[in-house]
């Protein structure tokens, strides 16, 4: 399989975490193993959106219980023969090759994936930011000869972006090193706060420059939290900022 | 069959709860990070090759790049005729 892999380095691999739980859009082939007619193909491709039953296959690295997870959609692209170009998006954690033979057997003479590339891994997609392994020896070789900082910054992005589908919540610059030692955000040191939070949604918690200081989970709402003069907004779950970058301005 | 929402087309709104500045002498705007941050914080948003497992295409990057730590998020496993692609590794 090939397509979008990100690749964390050093601290930003904290971030991972959140890239694991992110939705995935793949295109690939799907072949069939009999004659189908594309009214039954199209007929199949949309009883396989929504909620599906998957149990993972047997080289699996997790428990194999069935589980339930969320075909977003599913499109037959292109109907060759028995050759199938298709489109899916999914929740993390979705097999699709075992997708592709579970539509096999619906469609009664079986199927099995033949290609398959991702094009989306949470907020990465195939834009202008993707590279290739030779851009990665390429670049990094011409910033060791020039030193020249924009050769690592044409293939090295901010590990903030990783977290770009997260809710975000941004922090005056008294309230970081307390949350860098991983105390609770508490409603004071708030300045900024994106719509759409619930209780328990995993937020991200960013400075007022951008930089990502925490991933936590939200104690209140968006609206909850705007009225709040006091208390524990956010619980913190996983520091990303080193301890010491902001001045320590609590006791 | 109605559309779903992708988590990726939610629209959200930024809500000021209240104003301040922050000290340009403490950290950077991520993309203004000197090195060597720029490493110690960053992604690459890479287009794996077929052929390497994705473990084997991060630890080439790790060895490459020098660093200590390398991760990637969510494994792409490996395609079947990975015996026939062979290593596409730059060296």
């Amino acid at each position: 399989m090939t397509g979008v892999l990100p690749v964390a380095l050093e601290e930003a691999t904290k971030v991972i975490q959140a890239l694991l739980r992110a939705g995935k859009e793949y295109v690939g082939v799907m072949k069939l193993h009999g004659d189908v007619s594309e009214e039954r193909i199209k007929e199949v491709f949309s009883e396989f959106q929504g909620k599906i039953y998957q149990r993972p296959p047997l080289r699996a690295s997790v428990k194999r219980v069935i589980r339930v997870r969320t075909i977003y959609y599913l499109d037959a692209l292109e109907i060759e023969g028995r050759n199938i170009l298709f489109r899916v998006g999914c929740e993390a954690g979705t097999y699709i090759r075992k997708l592709i033979y579970d539509m096999g057997r619906v469609f009664g003479c079986g199927a099995h994936m033949h290609e398959l590339r991702r094009i989306r891994a949470g907020p990465f997609t195939e834009d202008e930011s993707i590279v290739t392994l030779h851009d990665v020896l390429y670049l990094y070789n011409r910033w060791r000869e020039t030193g020249d900082i924009r050769m690592l910054r044409k293939f090295i992005l901010p590990m903030e972006r990783a977290l770009d589908l997260m809710p975000k919540i941004f922090i005056r610059d008294s309230a970081v090193d307390a949350i860098c030692h991983g105390a609770h955000l508490t409603a004071p040191g708030i300045t900024h706060i994106e719509s759409g939070i619930n209780p328990k949604d995993l937020v991200a918690i960013f400075t007022l420059k951008g930089e990502a200081v925490a991933l936590g989970t939200a104690l209140a709402s968006t609206e909850e939290i705007l009225k709040a003069t006091h208390g524990i907004m956010v619980k913190t779950e996983r520091v990303l900022m080193p301890r010491g970058t902001y001045p320590k301005l609590w006791k | 069959m109605q559309e779903i929402r992708t988590p990726w087309s939610i629209k959200r709104e930024l809500l000021t709860k209240s104003e301040d500045e922050t000290d340009p002498n403490y950290g950077y705007r991520p993309e203004e990070r000197p090195y060597p941050d720029i490493i110690r914080f960053g992604i690459i948003n890479l287009d794996k090759p077929p052929g390497p497992s994705s473990h084997e295409v991060t630890a080439w990057v790790k060895r490459v790049l020098g660093v200590e730590h390398a991760g990637h998020g969510g494994t792409l496993e490996l395609s079947a005729q990975r015996g026939l692609v062979g290593k596409d590794i730059p060296k």
